[in-house]
């Protein structure tokens, strides 16, 4: 024989008559253009060689060498469907604790996916009920203040929606849109509190709500025009008819004529609302002060909304190609603002970029991917114990493999027989994750009230079917790895000596897998441990005053004084103060403050106060003293500031601050010049992520909104009972609202516990998870090694020795995913969740390691028991039946 | 008469079988016939002529030693079953027989 000459027939003419050449043809074929091509290679040189190989195999493909078609392979794989489905619920039956291993994990973590799966096609619902919603878009604006990061709003000017209504071609219709419509509706007694948008005429034609009454052309044309929701129409006319009915709104002299009736938005509706408004109302009142036009400006962009519906063919970069010119030109006009208009699909809106100034739901899109990144986990986890007990136990389906390709099956038939078997394992599962499903339903939409007013995680079939074939898909790709492997095994080899096969070799890959679930687990309990503690943290933080006991109330428009005295009635109320808003919440106002220096300024956050209110809080002066008692004065004349301010302006003591002038702000004699009469302590006006800057407190008896109450009582029900009834006395129309300040912080910090609630939750579901695929391994590992465990007995070994023994390996791959796991975690909290927060709780022993030795007993319990067990059989019996 | 009736090129394949006794398989008949006729005789015509002949029930075939310049293939070795043998016989009566009966005459002109 010729030793080869290292040159080979092309190996895609190789592959391809090996692909359509019948097998029984194959070889004899296959061996005649290998001899042709040694001998064209020493006659015509390898160039020839190969082609004429090619040649050779293009010019075989005739009828009788193509195999069969394959729908005849497919038929019987159809047969052979009733005998795989069998033998497949015949090896769950058999192997009852791997089954069920599988079966409880796959449905604990599918039934957190099935919650996954309904939130995704529910977001993705979204908006889609309007007609051509992918051809409607919404103008969102960038903001720039001189080179400063721009900041990002889904609000616009009024101008920039006239500007492309007049100039911008390609749009079918446009709606411009004001939010801000609220009041009480008077019907002689009968008072409603009804709100809404101001909206141009051609809302309807945008948007496809549906108008039940009324012209949709003209229902929005004249000024003072409402169209009502039925919802709407119903409270204010209880059953009569709507139509053209008038009620005045408010203080409002010109009554408002409802000129429609429309349905209540559907609940997937970004846009949700009681009554639209025309436009012409909002323009009519604005030009009431022809001087005024501000309203009408470019850089007016906080409450306004642009709406529209492209024609065909026109694109979003058409349409944004024609605001350029628009935006230059307007952005000359000014010369430390910039503001870029450019559009959004409405179908991005809901799980869209974050924008701020929002009108209606929105959650932004870190929700979705935290959600698909969280779920994914957890069911790769469910996934890794199904390829991992599978492998493990591939030992003794080896034997069956080989049996099977001795009667006729071939390598497909094999591996769709394995894949069969993972998909109902998987379906099953779904039977349980379903049940699981409701049960985990409610908790997740009481989580957090804006959770339960944007999903309804309703059952359509749509979600149904995507449940179906989320399981198959799991099946499929969980057991896609085992049945590769399974179906490779060659007959000859498994009958021969099963043990001799490559089945350790994937010993590696599933110790892989091990270490990435309890990766996993860790780093998910570790980060719910650190989120307990931010959150008990920031619940524990002194924010420099004293929020106990302290119920705040929205006067919601009553008069202040008389609310007062109302509260004031009642005995456990000690003490009643007055404000504009409630700090360390995370609202804030902010004016520009200036010292001496003209051209030095900085913002200063402040909350208007009464003289009460700052005794009641228990802020401490470090200079100066109290507001004093006055009636609504002529002009706002002092202030009263925390430390930052002195240092910020370098003012000196607080002692020597007293009676120093600071301008903030304007009003409209000119700069508002107040001197300051106190210098309270630095406290925590901000949430405490953030940083303490300037802060003021003025005196302002118009601008007060809410009351404090200071309240001494042991029976909070009976209490909240008097001051329900006394608000009753003067107010039937709104509902009393109020809150303690303690449960407003806690709210303040909901995510925190909404984050612990949810990974916590996860990290439950991981560490079950992964504990139940360690046992299974244990108890494999068991059994494959109880005769050398016997062995070992009978020469001398001590159970306790032999417990280590076994456990050591597994408890090994726990140190390393510790390992992996505790510097992620703190990386991933200290460097990028917290990073940003000034205050936060350290990240402690506790929280890193508490959850590393949770997951080291459960480990060490599972993997022990089933190892003791082992140890203690006795070996004369398991050793007698060789 | 279906299934045993014998082309020309079918034919001449299984007397090169026969010629080739024990060493008859893909390359050496396709070799053989090459050199015998001076015809370039294309891979695929051969092995759809064998394909036939074995379905005739003419030839058998076995597998025998791989070989390195097979690429570890083995070779598929022919032989001619008694029928096929038969069926050359019948053909080459028949072939004897109309040759004897043709006239010196239109032997002669046909030659010029």
């Amino acid at each position: 024989m010729k030793p080869s000459t290292g040159h080979t027939p092309p190996k895609w003419a190789n592959r391809l008559l090996e692909w359509y050449c019948r097998p029984e043809l194959l070889e004899d074929l296959q061996g005649d253009l290998h001899e042709y091509f040694d001998r064209n290679l020493a006659s015509k040189g390898p160039k020839r060689a190969r082609i004429n190989f090619v040649m050779d195999v293009l010019k075989f493909m005739r009828p009788y060498t193509i195999r069969k078609l394959e729908i005849l392979n497919n038929l019987t794989t159809i047969v052979m469907f009733k005998n795989y489905f069998k033998t497949s619920l015949r090896s769950i039956a058999r192997n009852k604790l791997f089954s069920a291993i599988n079966i409880i994990g796959l449905a604990v973590s599918m039934s957190v996916c099935l919650l996954a799966i309904s939130f995704l096609v529910e977001i993705d619902s979204y908006d889609r009920f309007h007609e051509d919603a992918d051809q409607i878009y919404r103008v969102k604006n960038s903001y720039q203040f001189l080179q400063e990061d721009p900041s990002y709003f889904a609000s616009t000017s009024i101008l920039a929606g006239k500007l492309i209504q007049e100039q911008v071609p390609g749009i079918k219709a446009s709606v411009i849109m004001h939010r801000g419509f609220s009041g009480d509706a008077k019907m002689g007694d009968y008072i409603v509190p009804v709100s809404g948008i101001h909206t141009t005429e051609d809302f309807f034609e945008v948007f496809s709500f549906e108008l039940l009454r009324g012209n949709p052309e003209t229902a929005l044309s004249e000024p003072h025009s409402i169209v009502l929701t039925d919802e709407t129409a119903e409270k204010l006319f209880k059953g009569q008819d709507p139509m053209g009915q008038t009620f005045q709104v408010g203080n409002e002299e010109t009554p408002y004529q409802v000129t429609g009736v429309m349905k209540k938005p559907p609940h997937h509706s970004h846009l949700r609302f009681q009554s639209l408004v025309s436009f012409a109302t909002y323009e009519e009142k604005r030009k009431e002060n022809p001087e005024e036009t501000y309203w009408i400006s470019w850089s007016n962009m906080w409450a306004n909304y642009v709406y529209m519906k492209l024609e065909d063919g026109t694109s979003q970069e058409d349409i944004e190609a024609r605001l350029v010119p628009i935006n230059d030109k307007q952005n000359e006009k000014s010369d430390r603002v910039t503001i870029n208009t450019s559009l959004q699909p409405m179908l991005a809106i809901v799980a869209g970029e974050n924008l701020s100034n929002q009108i209606g739901m929105s959650m932004g899109p870190e929700g979705t991917w935290i959600i698909v990144i969280l779920t994914s986990i957890v069911i790769l986890s469910a996934g890794f114990n199904y390829t991992n007990l599978s492998i493990a136990r591939s030992l003794r389906r080896a034997k069956e493999v080989g049996v099977r390709k001795v009667v006729g099956a071939t390598r497909g038939q094999v591996f769709t027989q394995f894949i069969i078997e993972a998909t109902i394992i998987s379906l099953i599962a779904l039977v349980f994750a379903y049940l699981l499903f409701f049960l985990i339903k409610p908790e997740f939409l009481n989580l957090d009230p804006d959770i339960q007013q944007m999903l309804l995680l309703e059952n359509s079939p749509k979600v149904f079917l995507f449940f179906i074939l989320f399981a198959v898909l799991v099946g499929f790709l969980a057991g896609f790895f085992p049945a590769t492997f399974l179906s490779k095994l060659r007959a000859v080899s498994v009958l021969k000596d099963a043990s001799n096969t490559k089945l350790f070799s994937k010993v590696n890959m599933r110790k892989v897998l091990i270490v990435t679930q309890f990766t996993l687990s860790l780093i998910f309990i570790i980060s719910a441990s650190i989120e307990l503690k931010q959150y008990k943290y920031a619940l524990a933080f002194d924010l420099g005053y004293d929020t106990e006991n302290v119920l705040n109330i929205w006067l919601q428009g009553n008069d202040i004084d008389q609310m007062a005295n109302a509260f004031a009635s009642v005995p456990e109320v000690s003490q009643i103060s007055r404000s504009a808003m409630i700090t360390s919440v995370g609202n804030r106002y902010s004016e520009t403050i200036k010292y001496e220096d003209p051209t030095d300024s900085t913002d200063l956050t402040y909350n208007f106060i009464d003289e009460h209110y700052l005794p009641l809080m228990g802020n401490r002066f470090l200079a100066g003293s109290n507001f004093e008692s006055r009636q609504l004065q002529e002009r706002e004349e002092s202030i009263i500031v925390n430390e930052q301010v002195l240092k910020r302006f370098n003012i000196g003591t607080p002692q020597e601050a007293l009676g120093k002038y600071v301008q903030v702000g304007r009003d409209s004699q000119g700069p508002r010049k107040l001197r300051i009469i106190g210098v309270v302590e630095d406290f925590q006006y901000a949430t405490i992520q953030e940083s303490i800057e300037s802060f003021g407190f003025r005196y302002a008896p118009d601008r007060l909104e809410m009351l404090n109450l200071k309240i001494a009582t042991t029976d909070v029900m009976a209490t909240m009972e008097k001051l329900e009834t006394a608000w009753n006395g003067l107010d039937q129309v709104h509902p009393f609202e109020a809150t303690f300040y303690d449960e407003e912080i806690q709210r303040t910090y909901a995510e925190h516990s909404i984050l612990f609630t949810i990974v916590g939750f996860l990290a439950f579901l991981t560490i079950s998870i992964a504990a139940l695929g360690l046992l299974g391994m244990g108890v494999y590992t068991a059994e494959t090694r109880l005769k050398e465990i016997s062995i070992r007995k009978v020469l001398g070994a001590s159970e306790g020795s032999l417990v280590t023994l076994l456990a050591r390996g597994f408890m090994w791959l726990l140190i390393i995913s510790a390992a992996i796991a505790v510097p992620a975690a703190y990386f991933l909290f200290d460097s990028v969740i917290l990073a940003d927060a000034v205050n936060k709780a350290n990240i402690g022993f506790i929280e890193l390691f508490a959850g590393v030795i949770i997951i080291f007993a459960i480990g060490f319990l599972t993997i022990g028991t089933q190892t003791w067990k082992a140890a203690k059989s006795n070996p004369a019996q398991t050793l007698r039946s060789e | 008469m279906k299934g045993t009736y014998l082309g020309e090129f079918q034919e001449l394949v299984l007397l090169t079988i026969l010629v080739l006794a024990e060493n008859a398989y893909g390359v050496t008949i396709q070799d053989e016939l090459g050199s015998r006729t001076g015809r370039n005789i294309s891979r695929g015509a051969l092995h759809t002529a064998l394909t036939r002949l074995d379905e005739k029930g003419f030839i058998t075939s076995e597998y025998g030693g791989a070989t390195a310049e097979r690429g570890g293939r083995r070779k598929r070795f022919y032989k001619v079953t008694d029928s096929g043998t038969k069926a050359l016989e019948e053909s080459k009566m028949l072939r004897d027989q109309l040759w004897s009966e043709v006239p010196q005459v239109s032997l002669q002109k046909a030659g010029n």
